[in-house]
């Protein structure tokens, strides 16, 4: 498979950064077009700074990055993207929140107003998939937290973005509502066939949605490991509790607890 | 229902109470009218100089809502480009405080210097002592957006100006209607002041000619005017803001 994002011998320093350190250094990563990668390490280790660099919000210091065959120089507009923290915008119905994208990215944004309607059936069918049928009208903070951080999904993907960068989204939620999204993360991967790079601390999660796991080494952050999730999809949340699923996470806590260790 | 009752009545019952309380005072201390006026006494005045005080009052109106407007064009714009470059707002901090610093009774013989008695000063004083608190408040509201809502947007490919229409402003708007409540009773202060030394019409006019007349009652009854008409404009802004800024007035500290 040719990847479809290639980050390359990358090293970056932050301009504001007091010491100088280099946030991640020689970092090499290769996801496939499709592909559903997530990025684990312990806290600082530069994730954050991984998901800047993809989408084109930082420009590496040293090395290469490449998304969808082109060097990145410019924010990529390619891209969806979502956080722990929701970042609704209050005074918009939740629907509005998932139409605001189509304001910004191009062809979108000069059709938006005479094909209105369509762009809403969209919206709609998004929130219908992510389990929010009828729910447009709402303002995001009628909604519980975990509502907005599906509408939060759905804006990610409203302009059919060919890379979603996920930065923690289901951090802040309860473990019941965390299992749920992981179904509709699931299932929406299944359905749009793009490619994810999904970052977060919990092992399971990124074992039970993954095709591939990168472990990271503590600031400055590099690759430390890399594992291919062979679990065959679609995968029900019972294999969590398989003893092959326990190995992995097993093995992969091993990476981690090593990378704090050498931090 | 019961306390939201007991909240439409609070201002009347509180603003009724405490002008009994100076009735009451007035009389039991005897306190001489030529020191401080009982209400009552203040309201005879106000009857009886009503053609006059209606006259002036309409005058400092429209000299204060021409300097308020000033000031939120004025206020806007600038509080935007503040708001959104960082560099621009570090370099004119020390000019803004400076200038906001200066008394602005101070500025109006200046302002005599440049346009003449007549309507310009009030308006401008009003303009001038008005528009700080929208720029602060506008630039405020703009620079604290997310970062992860700047992320999202410009990873989309948003410029600048994207960004601070898009999310900026509307973001801001609850900052700026906070803003108004206080530059609009900043700017009958202002316009009184224009008024009281470059104006031959006005309330303040009224003020300084019935001062040097020793027409204690009239001064009064000048001062409520003001106060009535301070606490109509503001309770006019107040509707605007929520019928505007609703969103943002959802807390149980706010209901």
């Amino acid at each position: 498979m040719k990847p479809f994002v290639d980050i390359h011998d990358v090293t970056h320093v932050y301009a504001r950064a007091e010491d100088g350190l280099p946030a991640v250094r020689n970092l090499n990563l290769k996801v496939g077009e499709g592909e559903f990668a997530a990025i684990v390490g312990p806290s600082g280790c530069g994730k954050s700074t991984l998901m800047k660099l993809a989408t084109g919000l930082q420009f590496p210091r040293e090395g290469t990055v490449i998304v969808d065959g082109r060097q990145v120089g410019a924010p990529v507009k390619l891209a969806g993207m979502a956080f722990q923290n929701p970042t609704m915008l209050p005074w918009r119905t939740t629907l509005d929140n998932i139409l605001l994208p189509l304001e910004i990215v191009e062809p979108h944004r000069s059709r938006l107003r005479r094909h209105k309607a369509e762009y809403v059936a969209k919206a709609e069918s998004l929130l219908a998939q992510v389990g929010l049928k009828g729910q447009g009208h709402k303002f995001p903070w009628q909604l519980s937290g975990g509502m907005q951080q599906r509408a939060s999904l759905c804006r990610a993907l409203i302009h059919e973005p060919k890379l979603l960068m996920l930065d923690e989204p289901f951090g802040a939620l309860d473990s019941f509502t965390r299992e749920e999204l992981w179904c509709v993360m699931r299932d929406l991967h299944a359905a749009q066939k793009v490619t994810i790079i999904l970052v977060t601390h919990d092992l399971r999660e990124a074992a039970f949605l993954a095709d591939r796991i990168f472990c990271m080494s503590a600031r400055p952050g590099r690759i430390v490991a890399e594992r291919e999730v062979a679990f065959p999809r679609p995968r029900d949340l019972e294999i969590t509790y398989t003893p092959e699923f326990s190995e992995l996470v097993h093995d992969l806590r091993g990476h981690i607890a090593q990378a704090r260790r050498a931090a | 229902m019961k306390t939201k009752n007991q909240l439409a009545l609070a201002p009347w019952v509180f603003t009724i109470g405490f002008f009994a309380l100076w009735e009451i005072l007035c009389h039991v201390l005897r306190i001489s009218s030529f020191i401080l006026p009982a209400p009552s006494t203040i309201l005879l005045a106000v009857w009886e100089y009503r053609t006059q005080l209606a006259y002036h009052a309409m005058h400092t109106l429209w000299m204060t809502l021409a300097g308020f407007g000033l000031a939120v064009g004025f206020g806007l714009l600038l509080g935007m480009v503040l708001g959104s470059s960082r560099l621009i707002n570090a370099g004119s901090y020390p000019l803004l405080v400076g200038f906001n610093s200066i008394p602005k009774v101070a500025v109006v013989p200046i302002l005599v210097f440049w346009f003449g008695v007549g309507w310009v000063p009030p308006v401008m004083t009003a303009f001038l002592i008005s528009f700080f608190p929208i720029v602060v408040n506008v630039a405020t509201g703009i620079s604290t957006v997310e970062p992860e809502m700047e992320d999202v947007l410009r990873a989309l490919g948003a410029s600048k100006r994207d960004i601070v229409f898009k999310v900026g402003v509307p973001r801001a708007m609850p900052y700026f209607f906070g803003s108004l409540k206080v530059a609009i009773t900043l700017a009958y202060v202002g316009s009184v002041i224009g008024e009281q030394n470059a104006s031959n019409v006005g309330i303040g006019n009224l003020l300084t000619r019935a001062s040097a007349a020793f027409e204690v009652p009239l001064v009064w009854a000048a001062l409520v005017v003001l106060a009535v008409l301070g606490v109509v404009m503001y309770a006019i802004t107040a509707s605007v803001e929520r019928s505007m800024t609703g969103w943002a007035q959802r807390s149980q500290m706010a209901a």
